[in-house]
């Protein structure tokens, strides 16, 4: 999905077609899913297992913090698909504010993300510690699920911000306009895909004390 | 491959020259020659490795190796035979090369993506070396990867681990780019059911790799995080479960299985029409048993887990679908029969290698029943019996079905003919080669040969030495078919465009095809298979 | 190049799905903490599935494509069902 700077002036080599383009980022969505799918696999068997030991194990994690990053996260979901609406509407700079306003919600993330690891690991609760590995089977896996899912879930918010910023400069050099704005979508659709990850994330790691 | 004289009309190869136009290049036809080029080089080794074991076995006790030794071999051999030649194998080749002039589009749908699998895949197979020569063991899990031993090895496990990783990544590249392709390429006029049956079976087999592979992906993931984490998720010692990782790696390494031989089926189904001369018998049926193939094959994974510790239930449920697969696989079989019945059969190397994928496929398949049903699967699992069963499937079926999908292109893609009688010898010596390997393995593993064994009781002595001498024969058979291609891809007769008499779109379009497949957009006013020349009558 | 006749969704509209989105989420939160016993975590994945298919539909716009990647989009929510279910088939009668 990447653009050529040598053939900037011949439109059909530089834009792919929207409705490919699209398409093809579905069905990388899909394998994402299919990936998050397969920790999920191993989430509801091992839940099924030790249920008590999950319902124990996850009163260490900080609801509050769950929740906040909840409504970080829907709230950008919001602002990232009204800058769509602000690209084709021509409003340039609304787009680059509310894009600019997404990455810093992503940024929140991060950080509230760091306070939640930072305590677990001041607690030497991490794969592989001793007192990890002391616990009750039920809860070391909880907590196996819980840094592999959240640690992977980071690692596309990471990669989100990225693009997110990625288009942001392309918004204001104007190679992204009210007439091609493929990329813009995509990234969007990326980002609600973290999102969307996040949505059954928060309820099953988070709420199931 | 810019050898050509000067008057030839510029195509493909000689547009043009040089090593980066080459490895730079975004042409589907081009990347596609490159990972055919790889893809033979990795299988002629991991043969190598093949052979090597078999002659290990020509006698019991230590011969040329030791167990340790026998054991990263059979490992290399797997992990190259399957992640680098048999999963990308027919689709990354064929697929590219002839998918879009198939429908009659330029290139596929990302030209730049396309390229970028190209490179993820060399990579994986680099570091699929690696594994071996890197510091340390080689890797003696087996391709399977099964925990907890894969978990616990001192072997570079997390470094096989990553490889596969890497190409699965490529995989799914691939088909999401061919699934695309499909939906928003096709050429005018051509709708889905006039839609030739190779990319049938391709559009089916992309979306196995797009939705199975990154299952097998996050479970390899999971692997390496216990080796390096030690979190414990499929470890019992720390409550983990080992048949929850089996699980996973079939929910994936069983449809790959599809991904093998779905392609090599649309490439039999081009063959016979064309070599009959006659419409293919059933176009829909056959689209339909892909469609149903890639379906019920997704839910069929826990008949590799009948001796695991399933349930009751599951293994009923799990044999009762796999009998259900069965089913479409046995209409197809039906359909190529029945377009050569009446046919004027000409039978010509393709043929040939086409002819000999339904012989040894429907014994892969019967064997894959008795490996389906419960009772017997328990008296025979892990016996020489699976991996004969296994070896007629992938090497009878998906190996033959490319060796046909190369002879019968080769002129297209090279616009130059092979040898004809010496593809036919070649033909013979494989063919004999390939069943007395793999037969006798299937009477030893009923009478108890284990699979992954370096030595064996001395009772077996007389089907092991005839299935070394298979493997030499079988070797030789190799050999020689690649001699005749690789000398004839420079040398040979000048092809015409059309040399077999085929309808669908590539053979409509010169040999070697130009750049850009078609010098004007081909519009499509009927169905693929439609015999109307005067050749036929 | 058919970016001109796609859908512009409204701010609107936008924010009508956030307001809706975190309501759902508030309910969640009072539901688990209500301690339904059993079937909180059936409510919880139901709530889930419902913000799921709002995000869906109208964030990543599935209401405005054609009919074709609306289905490939239920097909791929269906087989992971399909995989959950058959993969219960062992568990749960282990």
């Amino acid at each position: 999905m990447s653009t050529t700077d040598h053939n900037a002036h011949s439109e059909h080599s530089e834009y792919i077609d929207s409705d490919t383009g699209k398409m093809g980022m579905w069905l990388f969505l899909f394998t994402e899913l299919f990936l998050f799918g397969g920790l999920f696999i191993v989430y509801a068997v091992m839940r099924s297992k030790y249920g008590e030991d999950f319902h124990h194990a996850a009163l260490e994690l900080n609801a509050f913090i769950g929740a906040t990053n909840t409504v970080v996260l829907l709230v950008s979901s919001m602002t990232v698909a009204m800058s769509l609406t602000a690209i084709q509407k021509k409003q340039k700079n609304l787009a680059i504010g509310l894009i600019f306003f997404t990455i810093l919600l992503a940024g929140v993330f991060l950080v509230n993300k760091y306070f939640e690891y930072g305590h677990k690991f001041a607690l030497n609760l991490y794969p592989g510690s001793d007192v990890m590995r002391n616990l009750p089977h039920g809860e070391i896996m909880f907590f196996g699920l819980y840094f592999l899912m959240t640690g992977l879930h980071l690692f596309h918010v990471v990669v989100g911000g990225i693009l997110l910023t990625i288009i942001m400069l392309k918004i204001k050099s104007g190679r992204i306009n009210e007439e091609h704005f493929l990329l813009h979508e995509n990234g969007a659709l990326y980002w609600h895909l973290v999102d969307l990850i996040w949505i059954f994330l928060f309820p099953l790691l988070y709420l199931i004390t | 491959m810019n050898n050509q004289t000067p008057t030839a009309p510029l195509n493909y190869l000689n547009h043009k020259t040089g090593l980066w136009s080459w490895l730079s290049s975004t042409d589907h036809k081009r990347i596609g020659l490159l990972y055919f080029y790889c893809i033979v080089t990795f299988f002629l080794s991991a043969a190598v490795l093949g052979l090597l074991m078999k002659i290990e076995k020509v006698a019991p006790g230590e011969t040329i190796m030791t167990a340790q030794t026998y054991n990263a071999m059979f490992t290399l051999h797997g992990i190259i035979m399957i992640f680098i030649v048999v999963i990308p194998g027919l689709a990354a080749v064929f697929g590219n090369i002839m998918l879009p002039i198939m429908i009659g589009a330029k290139d596929v749908a990302f030209p730049k993506l396309n390229l970028f699998s190209f490179y993820l895949f060399l990579g994986g197979a680099c570091i699929a070396l690696y594994s071996q020569f890197a510091h340390g063991h080689s890797p003696d899990t087996g391709w399977t990867f099964y925990v907890p031993y894969s978990a616990e090895a001192s072997s570079n496990v997390v470094i096989a681990l990553t490889a596969a990783f890497t190409l699965g990544f490529a995989s799914i590249l691939t088909g999401l780019n061919f699934i695309v392709t499909i939906h928003t390429m096709r050429a005018p006029g051509m709708t889905w059911f006039r839609m030739p049956l190779f990319p049938w079976s391709l559009y089916a087999t992309a979306w196995i790799q797009l939705l199975a592979t990154p299952v097998v992906g996050i479970t390899l993931l999971m692997v390496i995080a216990e080796r390096t984490l030690h979190v414990g998720f499929f470890d019992p010692k720390l409550g983990g479960d080992p048949v929850l990782y089996q699980h996973l790696f079939w929910i994936y390494s069983h449809p790959a299985v599809y991904v093998m031989i779905l392609p090599a089926m649309g490439v039999v189904t081009e063959i016979f029409p064309t070599f009959s001369q006659k419409p293919v018998f059933g176009y829909v049926p056959i689209v339909f048993s892909s469609l149903a193939i890639a379906l019920v094959g997704y839910f069929v994974w826990g008949h590799h887990m009948f001796t695991s510790g399933m349930s009751y239930e599951s293994r009923w449920f799990f044999s009762l679908l796999t009998f259900l697969v069965a089913i479409p696989s046995a209409i197809k079989v039906f359909n190529w029969l029945s377009t050569m019945y009446g046919g004027s059969v000409d039978l010509q190397p393709p043929l040939l290698y086409a002819i000999s994928f339904i012989f040894l496929f429907t014994i892969g398949g019967f064997t894959g029943l008795t490996l389906g049903s419960v009772a017997t699967d328990i008296q025979v699992h892990n016996t020489d019996f699976v991996v004969a069963h296994f070896h007629y499937i992938i090497f009878g079926g998906m190996g033959f079905g490319f060796f046909a999908g190369i002879h019968y292109w080769f002129p297209k893609i090279y616009g130059r003919m092979y040898n004809i009688r010496w593809a036919n010898i070649g033909w013979g010596i494989l063919f004999t080669g390939f069943n007395l390997t793999y037969f006798p393995m299937f009477i030893m593993g009923i009478q108890g040969m284990p699979r992954r064994y370096f030595d064996y009781d001395p009772k077996f002595q007389l089907g092991q030495t005839i299935s070394t001498i298979g493997a030499v024969i079988l070797f030789t058979g190799l050999i020689t078919m690649i001699s005749n291609l690789i000398y004839h891809s420079k040398k040979g007769a000048i092809a015409p465009a059309n040399p077999w008499h085929g309808v669908t779109l590539e053979w409509q379009i010169p040999s070697p095809p130009p750049h850009e497949n078609f010098d004007e957009v081909p519009v499509i006013t009927r169905g693929p298979y439609v015999f109307d020349n005067p050749h036929t009558k | 190049m058919s970016n001109n006749e796609s859908h512009i969704t409204s701010y609107a509209l936008n924010f009508k799905v956030l307001l809706v989105l975190l309501i759902l989420t508030t309910i969640t939160i009072l539901v688990i903490k209500a301690h339904l016993g059993a079937f909180t975590v059936a409510v919880a994945l139901t709530l889930a599935s419902i913000k799921c298919a709002i995000v869906l539909t109208y964030f990543m716009h599935l209401k405005f494509e054609s009919l074709i990647l609306r289905l490939m989009v239920g097909g791929v929510f269906l087989l992971f069902a399909i995989i959950i279910v058959i993969t219960f088939i062992d568990y749960y009668f282990r």
